[in-house]
């Protein structure tokens, strides 16, 4: 049972249909309660980190999701569903985020078009499970105008470049984060998922 | 590398693709969801689908089609034509599409716009500009249509596109009225001065006829997509045909 988190996110039926074409049950949830519950734990995002964090905020999931991830339980965090794992964040002016991982997120500061929308390559920094079956520099759908810039390095999974390299993917422990979008990469991005679910699954 | 991207365009009436030649491999090419898996198995990028009806009836038809489209095709999905308000933007986002492509409405209430991109983000809201030539112009510009090309509103196409972006449209989808259904090429100009003129994506449009075409509008008119109709469901190029070409010639595209 896959559990994903719903916060009024416009992308979860997205995440739903692939892990659903992959033959897995999924679970939505929106209670501190059923985060607690779940064994692995997706947090889809789109949209501006600040809206997510309200959102998360007023749903009293900030702190029950905080504590699932530092007790080292399986979770993916997609996209803004990454950035607001880090501090804070720059968007609309200064948000406060999750503080799991030390580090900011920026907006790109490059002379190329923002927000970076379409399909760029995944440099894989950590050999992890979560990457099997994909080849290094696979291309991945990206949309969005902020980065992660995560203190320690040794965090990073993925590394991609627009303009100068950016942290795509974070990895540590069990918790898994892509600032791509893996439901809307193709197979590639189903392998994604399907690595993810195994390895949570596997971990029980 | 962030890489180009190639971008089929289906028009959708009472839920049927029309305009689209009879693939081999298709049992009904008239069939939205089985376009769209077609699409997706060649190695499209993204696709847009623009909805040619005009009653609302058919509009739950399209969000129906969506929604069979979504549980299939896992890559990004636009839907254009006949949204009219923030209730039917809402309702394509759910029904699992990815971006909504605002024209007339966007033109007649600019507000939509901002007020789509604070609710759903900017990368929901692509605003589709149809623009022609004005006649012995010089400076050459170009003035905006809706209602499909057949209304002039007097705005100038690189004063809207600033304006339209400047409200929150996260990309442009900019079709020449010149150059569409002409398979004779885009209109570079237009697409390369709009696409210096904001600082977001711009999607051209309109008049591909060769994959050298589609170059040209990357090289010439800097775009940072192509959107392909009758090159792909008329003409001998696939996809693939296509991004072979443009890769041979230097263009980074996905593989």
């Amino acid at each position: 049972m896959i559990t994903i988190i719903d916060y009024g996110a416009g992308n979860l039926r997205s995440v739903l249909n692939a892990i659903a074409k992959l033959g897995y049950t999924t679970k939505i949830v929106s209670t501190p309660q059923e985060v607690d519950e779940a064994e692995a734990l997706i947090l889809p995002g789109v949209g501006a980190a600040g809206h997510i964090m309200e959102s998360l905020k007023a749903l009293r999931l900030d702190n029950a999701i905080k504590e699932y991830i530092n007790q080292n339980r399986p979770f993916l965090g997609i996209c803004v569903g990454m950035q607001v794992l880090l501090d804070k964040t720059d968007e609309n002016g200064g948000n406060d985020c999750l503080n799991i991982i030390p580090g900011g997120v920026r907006k790109f500061n490059v002379d190329l078009k923002v927000p970076h929308i379409g399909w760029n390559q995944v440099e894989q920094k950590q050999n992890h499970p979560v990457f099997a079956g994909i080849p290094d520099k696979t291309d991945f759908y990206f949309v969005h105008s902020y980065y992660c810039d995560p203190q320690d390095k040794a965090v990073i999974a993925g590394e991609t470049t627009y303009g100068k390299p950016f942290c795509s993917a974070i990895i540590k422990g069990n918790m898994i984060a892509t600032q791509f979008h893996p439901e809307k990469s193709g197979e590639p991005g189903l392998k994604i998922y399907d690595n993810f679910i195994k390895l949570a699954t596997a971990k029980k | 590398m962030l890489t180009k991207r190639v971008i089929p365009c289906l028009d959708v009436k009472d839920g049927r693709v029309v305009k689209g030649k009879s693939f081999i491999d298709l049992r009904d090419a008239g069939d939205p969801v089985e376009l769209a898996e077609f699409y997706y198995q060649e190695g499209a990028d993204e696709l847009v689908f623009l909805d040619i009806s005009a009653s609302s009836e058919e509009r739950d038809t399209m969000a129906d089609i969506v929604e069979r489209i979504s549980e299939k095709v896992f890559m990004p999905l636009t839907v254009g034509g006949g949204i009219h308000s923030i209730d039917n933007i809402r309702r394509m986002l759910l029904a699992g599409a990815d971006k909504t492509s605002l024209n007339t409405a966007a033109v007649q209430n600019p507000h939509i716009i901002s007020e789509g991109a604070d609710k759903f983000g900017s990368q929901c809201i692509v605003v589709a500009i149809d623009a022609k030539r004005v006649a012995d112009s010089n400076p050459l510009h170009w003035e905006v249509y809706t209602h499909g090309g057949q209304k002039p509103t007097g705005l100038d196409a690189v004063e809207w596109a600033y304006k339209a972006v400047s409200l929150g449209a996260g990309e442009i989808l900019l079709t020449s009225m010149d150059a569409d259904g002409q398979q004779s090429g885009y209109d570079n100009e237009l697409t390369r001065t709009i696409s210096e003129t904001v600082n977001v994506p711009v999607i051209a449009s309109g008049g591909a006829g060769t994959p050298q075409d589609l170059y040209n509008a990357l090289v010439i008119g800097k775009a940072d997509a192509v959107l392909a109709a009758s090159i792909l469901h008329y003409n001998d190029y696939t996809i693939k045909d296509i991004k072979e070409y443009l890769f041979k010639k230097g263009i980074p595209v996905r593989k």
